[in-house]
């Protein structure tokens, strides 16, 4: 049974609540058929929340969706699949330890047979879709194997098999590595064909790449809508933060002064065993950032888990100020000053379950000034936060609140504003910005410019050229657990780059 | 020699059956993401009240009949205590490990007291008989260990390759592995979490109810108190040990149950070997295994134990 085309579709005055939190505040939007309509706002607008509604996931406080004028309530995403509406999740919504076709049997309920699965059906439709939008998927590999660019496939071919003519695509490239990126937006534009498309992203080059008409979520709110042919990106982003953005750049200026973190021949393995990092050595020095290119899965996590003592090398050595760092403890390599913004923010970055003003003081609580006599000191505790709070923007309903409840950018500021407080020598940063927008993007970036300024030495790992490029004093690309190059931020291009973190050199 | 270890097997097999029922239910409790500490309090009822009907209709009707209403009692109680710890657990989203111990008390209390109002001092009944296996109990070794048994004994072999089916080729099953698992996932699929785990908590209640019964109707032919003994403890920690997996549960129980004939016949054979040492033997094994053993993440239900909020952010 095929459900009746979507014509139109159109959200009227959707509002949503949550504890503290107004996530959608009285939200109009329609969406056109057979085109492509980007919906930006940074994080914590609203959009996910926005588009779980529209799902049946969530259920609006007030506000009502139409369909083809007629009012519809969606009680859960059977109902939307009912209408063919599917979404792909910000979060892949696979589970790990049950193969592709499992994963996409769990929705297809005309193959839940009596007596068993008709995973036979499944395949074949897999292979048919696979097939007509060019997505080649491995049906019998469990999802735990898959890398995220095949998860994301996996997804997509998901919703299709679903029988979605409806897609819903959730910053479908905050994981993805550039190269990536591009093939999905070549595949989506193709897709349009067929399909009406809602493009959720904050990295604005992909919404002018794609989308045909654009709206923009502020705080909840709908502050814009139009054609995506008719704005330029500057002016998008603008409207999205409600200020203009310029990002920083690093004005490569010598300010450096003496190395202060040394690295040499450090030799790592991966969890898998083989040899992650095989020889690396890099110098920074006191005012410098260093920028290390790289596709990601190149040795980069080895990298910052080993200067941070949290994990053993075989062999190397890593200097900080003179001190040896090598596989001592994490509360020594601390203790020496080094300062880490971790890849994986929920998990190494903060505790979730704790508060703000608790994760603030996460390194230190144990240290004279939050403690005494093994008493937390809790008033000293809550005015550090709140100073912060202050210092770093961080948008909260109070230092109180859960750090895990927090948007992925003011996590990252939790983080931050806990590393940079301790005055540190050095700081690793790995990949800072992912998944933040620009508002956040901007704010982060004049941070690490600032405490260069103040000589810190900062070890930036990223796969963003951009922000690479805007930041580094010097570029080393690494490339299967090795430097390839090291070159000077001012005379580093795209292009170059590009071909570096390939393994490419060119003589 | 020969004819000892044979002995074992033979007492051995029997003695695997209570905890291999009640393994494989808390197998779908916990792929589901719920784990039930009150296996043993289920059980504890359904012992008793499998007991009830052979005892107190003994005259009127066959005893077939009466052993059959009472293990059906025993599921059906089994059934309504999972829902009931479902209820708790899944709708008012209580800590699992707190509420399983609350249903244990509860089951282990109300079958103890129930026991002395109605019934009082020790009391035999007949209790389910063996049915040996035409033409296979008469082979030499394998007859007797495997094909001269209660009726049960077969049934909850049987169970083994039914439960693999059920989990790993049926829509169910499917969906209880993906609850238990990322249930969040599950549910953007449009599957009701909540209800599979109802569901589940259900069949593992009947099950644990069942395994009661087979330990008062089938094995020890009586009721008391301490009937259980740890049992539904020990299945909990068999489905563990056997990674979540039917026929590991299978391995887990008889590794178990064996240990434990062991130990019986050592000191039926009067071997010289400290008796306490030998009741602890099972224990031990389980506990050695159980801490040697692979912990590979890809077969663990990884949401196991956490209480599922569709408004709630991860
Ligand atoms: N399940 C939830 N519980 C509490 N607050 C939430 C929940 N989901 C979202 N929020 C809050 O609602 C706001 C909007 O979030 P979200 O829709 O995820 O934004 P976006 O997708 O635009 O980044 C944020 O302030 C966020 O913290
Ligand atoms: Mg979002």
């Amino acid at each position: 049974m095929r459900p009746e085309p979507i014509r139109t579709l159109e959200l009227r005055g959707i509002t949503k609540r949550f504890p503290g939190v107004l996530a959608c505040d009285g939200i109009n939007l329609d969406v056109p058929e057979h085109s492509v309509l980007a919906l930006v706002g940074e994080n914590g607008a609203g959009k996910t929340t926005l588009m779980n509604i529209l799902m049946g996931l969530y259920q609006p406080d007030e506000g009502s969706i139409l369909l083809n004028g007629r009012d519809v309530k969606f009680r859960s995403p059977n109902d939307a699949f009912g209408h063919g509406i599917g979404m792909v999740h910000q979060h892949f919504m696979l589970v790990p330890n049950m193969t592709v076709v499992e994963n996409i049997a769990l929705g297809m309920k005309e193959t839940h047979k009596t007596f068993g699965l008709d995973l036979k059906q499944v395949r074949r439709r897999i292979l048919e879709i696979s097939e007509r939008h060019e997505l080649p998927v491995q049906p019998d590999a469990f999802v735990w194997q898959l890398s995220v660019g095949e998860q994301q496939r996996v997804e997509l071919v998901k919703t299709l098999c679903l029988g979605a003519r409806f897609l819903i695509l959730d910053e479908p490239t905050s994981e993805l590595t550039p190269q990536e990126t591009d093939e999905l937006i070549v595949l989506l534009k193709k897709m349009s064909d067929e399909l009406s498309i809602i493009f959720i992203s904050h990295k604005l080059h992909e919404v002018k790449a794609l989308s045909d008409t654009v709206s923009i979520l502020r705080h909840g709110r709908m502050v814009f809508r139009g054609n995506t042919a008719d704005h330029s990106s500057s002016d998008l982003a603008a409207l999205m933060t409600g200020h203009e953005v310029n990002l920083p750049r690093n004005e490569c200026g010598d300010g450096c002064g003496d190395v202060l973190l040394e690295i040499r021949d450090l030799r790592v393995r991966s969890d898998r065993g083989y040899m992650a990092l095989d020889g690396v050595s890099l110098d920074v020095r006191a005012g410098e950032i260093l920028g290390v290119a790289g596709v990601s899965g190149n040795g980069q996590r080895e990298l910052a888990d080993t200067l941070n003592g949290l994990r053993r090398a075989e062999s190397g050595t890593v200097l900080l100020g003179g001190k040896q760092l090598l596989n001592r403890s994490p509360r020594d390599v601390i203790d020496s000053g080094m300062g880490y913004i971790p890849e994986d923010r929920n998990t190494e970055g903060i505790v979730p379950s704790f508060s703000i003003k608790e994760n603030l003081v996460l390194k230190d609580f144990a240290a004279g000034t939050f403690s005494a006599l093994s008493f937390l000191r809790l008033g000293t505790i809550r005015r550090n936060a709140d100073n912060l709070k202050k210092r770093f923007d961080i948008r909260c309903p109070s230092t109180d609140t859960a750090a895990g409840s927090l948007s992925g950018g003011n996590i990252q500021k939790v983080i931050l504003a806990r590393e940079l407080a301790r005055g540190p020598k050095a700081l690793v940063a790995v990949y800072p910005t992912r998944g933040l927008d620009m508002g956040a993007e901007e704010f982060i970036h004049n941070q690490l410019l600032e405490r260069r300024r103040e000589g810190v030495a900062i070890l930036l790992i990223s796969e963003e050229l951009e922000e690479i490029m805007n930041l580094s004093d010097r570029i080393a690309v690494i490339y299967k657990g090795r430097i390839l190059k090291i070159i000077p931020g001012g005379e580093a291009t795209k292009k170059g780059l590009g071909m570096l973190m390939a393994g490419v050199m060119d003589e | 020699m020969v004819n000892f270890l044979t002995n074992i097997l033979i007492l051995g097999v029997p003695f695997s059956v209570a905890l291999l029922l009640a393994g494989l239910g808390e197998m779908f409790n916990q792929r589901a993401g719920v784990f039930n500490l009150g296996c043993e309090g289920i059980m504890a009822m359904g012992a008793f009240l499998a007991f009830m009907p052979p005892y107190f209709l003994a005259g009127s009707m066959p005893a077939g009949m009466a052993n059959l209403v009472g293990i059906l009692v025993a599921m059906a109680a089994g059934a309504l205590m999972g829902l009931v710890f479902a209820l708790v657990t899944v709708t008012f989203r209580a800590p699992q490990g707190i509420a399983g111990i609350g249903l244990h008390m509860l089951g282990w209390g109300t079958a103890g007291t129930l026991f002395r109002h109605f019934v009082g001092g020790v009391t035999g009944v007949p209790g389910i008989q063996t049915l040996p296996i035409p033409f296979l109990s008469g082979i030499p070794f394998l007859g007797p260990v495997l094909f001269n048994h209660n009726p049960l004994v077969y049934l909850a072999f049987l169970l083994v390759p039914a439960a693999w089916y059920l989990l790993f080729k049926t829509p169910w099953g499917l969906k209880v592995r993906s609850v238990g698992t990322y249930p969040r996932a599950a549910d953007t699929m449009g599957i009701n979490v909540n209800r599979v785990r109802y569901q589940a908590l259900a069949l593992g209640g009947a099950m644990a109810g069942l395994a009661g019964a087979y330990l008062s109707l089938a094995q020890a032919k009586m009721f008391a108190d301490d009937l259980v003994a740890g049992r539904g403890f020990i299945a909990v920690a068999l489905v563990y040990f056997g990674r979540w997996h039917p026929v590991g549960i299978l391995g887990g129980a008889l590794l178990f149950s064996l240990a434990q004939s062991l130990q019986l016949s050592i000191q039926v054979a009067g071997i010289d070997f400290p008796y306490e040492f030998a009741v602890m033997l099972p224990y031990v094994l389980v506990i050695v295994v159980l801490a040697l053993s692979g912990k590979s993440k890809m077969a663990s239900p990884t949401d196991l134990g956490k209480p599922y909020n569709r408004e709630q952010r991860v």
